[in-house]
């Protein structure tokens, strides 16, 4: 899409498509000519592996819904029917429940790479923005599709997250009301769900559509954040990119197969093989993993709409964050000091996830107790959760301002060509040209 | 010496704390093992059979089990599984254990309620017509069904074994309500119940279940002597599998997908090495 398309139909029906439909031209210019930086590492490849997650949910999720029953009284069964009576369900089931763990498990992992060299900056702000969106559509799809096995915590998961919109002021409990499609979490409420968690996950691949597009207009980042200068700088994503983003799919499926064939249950609450009764609360209920650091973040405000406010604050700090940023650097390969406060940052995230997964009185240091310090123990986790929730807002609203007007980067090499010499080339070729040269 | 310094400032602090709010407590299940336990771990059939009639004499008493059929017990994997009928429902072993058992059916000729012998299509007979009933029978509370409980509770098997073993006299000060049974291993708060130390509150909650099992209560048919701990071990082994029938089938298939995925990578691996060879990055 960016430079000249260098495609040339070789048949005639290609160059008959060709002056109908160039699709075949865009499949060609976007997925084998498309110049790509020569240097993206490995944390490049989880676009890739972000793509397959999609392809891997959706795919499993048609066949589960092909036996998959939205009612109360028959959900939890029928989530149990596919796993003993449906050939190969258990491997469905699993792969679509464990999937949506790798998927937030890469999906963070690329939005910390974005972060860490810049991705987000002028001129990605509008890749960015779709990422996020995606992001906020992955939640949604992600927590009402745990509702649909309607056990124990499905179900009080689901009366716990709706019921936060109705800490809004005026329109809260009309929002509740209409959400749920009646006054409670029942019945109406996984149908939609279900209805939704279906539609979602198409929305996002439109969505995905579009960040690839907005991706291929500017071209890839890279981990030096300098632009492309030259084609030498640069790679066609075929075969460079398609074998490297193979390899690291490959090594993710690796990761992803552990769990579906091996430990399917550890990422599941014993809780969730409960069937859902609404007048036993669980005694603990906990989301999944990947929700556990806003969890956290809702917690540590003693006021239910402060709580609120400040999760989706939280993630709404990320749609603003290109004009936040006032650093001239892209990479913080070159910004040691930010860096610094970045891996703060990363540490910070997966405190408030533990945070998250323990009752809010618990103790950080076990058998130790302080001061009480207002409602809680200052040795509780509502007061780690606190400080951390302070650090995650105080990274984005100061120290990312603040940081990129005062610090002193490290020098920025000229180009993407010229820090490149950790790696070089071995081949014949380069053989042959360094012969020439001695 | 600074490392010292916080360590006195928190023992400090910990001095004039205030104690800690009572919670559910709960002793750790028995560590115990299992021949279905990691990625290679397979059932053992024979235990499967034993843990089938500790469930079948005792356990179904009370206790449903909603997601089983007769035909479980005969499919692969199972409990029964005989390579000579791949179709568990021709399994002649299979059809005279569920013919054992008498269902609610209807008369096709006449609509009548009736009550015949099971077949290996029918699912295990719940022992209770409903919930409300099951409760009025056990104390207020209706037994839960046991089809997936061994992967609805934190330790699994361990835990389920632990129960079945861990009933004790209560320690002396733990006042127990009639109908119900002090057991270490079931996650609840006695502290209401206790007059003893204030810092000494036993771990653990009441039951509603009295202690079900006992030793010779079940003759098992290969000898196995009927000690309290086999039982609860073979049924508990017996409800790991009812959870997760497909276990053996899905960790056989895992490995060889394991295999295809390392072989798969090196492969591309290589590749990528060739394909790069000639670029510096």
């Amino acid at each position: 899409m960016s430079g000249h398309s260098t495609y040339e139909p070789k048949t005639g029906f290609e160059r008959w498509l060709d002056m109908r439909l160039p699709i075949i031209r865009l499949a060609y210019d976007s997925a084998i000519t498309f110049p790509t930086p020569k240097n993206l590492n490995y944390w490049w490849t989880f676009g890739g592996i972000l793509a397959l997650c999609l392809g891997i949910q959706i795919v499993t999720g048609i066949v589960l819904a092909m036996h998959y029953v939205p009612h109360v009284d028959y959900a939890f069964n029928s989530v149990e029917r596919i796993m003993r009576d449906v050939n190969y369900g258990w491997l469905i089931r699993y792969m679509h429940a464990s999937g949506a763990s790798m998927f937030f498990l890469a999906v963070y992992v690329h939005i910390f790479r974005g972060l860490y060299y810049g991705s987000y900056k002028a001129p990605r702000e509008v890749l960015w923005i779709l990422g996020c969106i995606i992001y906020l559509l992955m939640m949604a799809t992600a927590f009402m599709g745990y509702v649909l096995p309607w056990g124990q915590m499905s179900f009080h998961g689901a009366v716990v997250i709706t019921n936060l919109l109705g800490a809004f002021p005026l329109v809260g409990n009309a929002i509740t009301t209409w959400l749920w499609g009646g006054f409670a979490v029942d019945d109406p409420t996984l149908n939609r769900f279900f209805s939704l968690h279906y539609l979602l996950p198409f929305v996002i691949a439109g969505v995905v559509a579009l960040h690839i597009w907005a991706l291929h207009v500017p071209g890839n980042n890279n981990p030096t954040g300098v632009n492309v200068k030259s084609k030498a700088d640069t790679v066609p994503f075929h075969p460079y990119y398609t074998v490297k983003d193979s390899f690291a799919i490959a090594l993710f499926l690796i990761l992803f197969a552990f769990f579906v064939f091996w430990f399917p249950n550890a990422l599941l609450a014993p809780d969730n093989s409960v069937r859902a009764n609404p007048l036993v609360t669980p005694q603990h209920i906990v989301p999944e993993w990947y929700f556990l650091p806003f969890y956290a973040m809702l917690r540590s405000v003693p006021n239910k709409l402060g709580g609120v406010v400040t999760m989706f604050g939280a993630i709404a700090l990320l749609f603003v964050l290109p004009w936040i940023d006032t650093s001239k650097v892209r990479s913080m390969r070159y910004r040691p000091t930010m860096r610094l406060y970045f891996f703060i940052f990363i540490a910070v995230c997966l405190v408030l996830g533990w945070c998250g997964a323990h009752e809010p009185a618990d103790a950080v240091i076990p058998n130790v107790t302080t001061f009480t310090l207002g409602d809680y123990d200052l040795n509780s986790m509502v007061w780690l959760s606190r400080v951390a929730t302070l650090y995650y807002l105080a990274y984005f609203l100061i120290i990312t301002p603040v940081m990129g007007l005062t610090e002193t980067p490290l020098p920025i090499p000229e180009s993407i060509s010229e820090p490149v010499l950790s790696h070089p080339a071995s081949g014949p070729v380069a053989a042959a040209a360094a012969t020439k040269k001695g | 010496m600074l490392r010292k310094g916080i360590a006195l400032a928190v023992f400090g602090l910990a001095l004039v704390g205030t104690p800690a709010l009572a919670a559910t407590t709960s002793e750790e299940p028995k560590d115990i093992h299992w021949s279905f336990e990691g990625p290679f771990g397979k059932f053992d059939a024979e235990q499967l059979q034993r843990g089938y009639k500790v469930y079948r004499e005792v356990c179904s008493a009370c206790h449903s089990m909603d997601l089983m059929y007769f035909r479980n017990l005969g499919q692969k994997g199972g409990p029964f599984y005989d390579p000579k009928y791949p179709n568990p429902i021709q399994n002649p072993y299979v059809k005279s254990l569920a013919a054992d058992i008498k269902v609610k059916d209807i008369d096709s000729e006449t609509g009548d309620d009736i009550q015949r012998p099971a077949t290996p299509a029918d699912k295990f007979p719940a022992p209770f017509p409903n919930e409300a009933s099951a409760a009025a029978s056990n104390g207020g509370k209706a037994p839960p069904d046991l089809s997936v409980m061994a992967k609805a509770r934190e330790g699994g098997p361990a835990y389920i074994y632990s129960i079945l073993t861990g009933f004790v006299p209560p320690p002396r000060g733990l006042n127990v309500m009639a109908g119900r049974y002090y057991n270490p291993y079931y996650p609840g708060d006695v502290s209401s119940f206790w007059t003893g130390p204030k810092d000494q509150v036993p771990k653990g909650g009441f039951i509603a279940m009295p202690p079900p099992l006992a030793p010779n209560k079940v003759t098992f048919d290969d000898g196995t002597p009927s000690t309290v701990a086999n039982e609860a071990r073979d049924v508990a082994a017996f409800l790991a599998w009812a959870a997760e029938p497909k276990m053996e089938e899905r960790k056989e298939f895992g490995l060889g997908a394991m295999i295809y995925l390392l072989i798969f990578t090196g492969l591309l691996y290589a590749s990528y090495r060739r394909i790069w060879r000639d670029v510096s990055h």
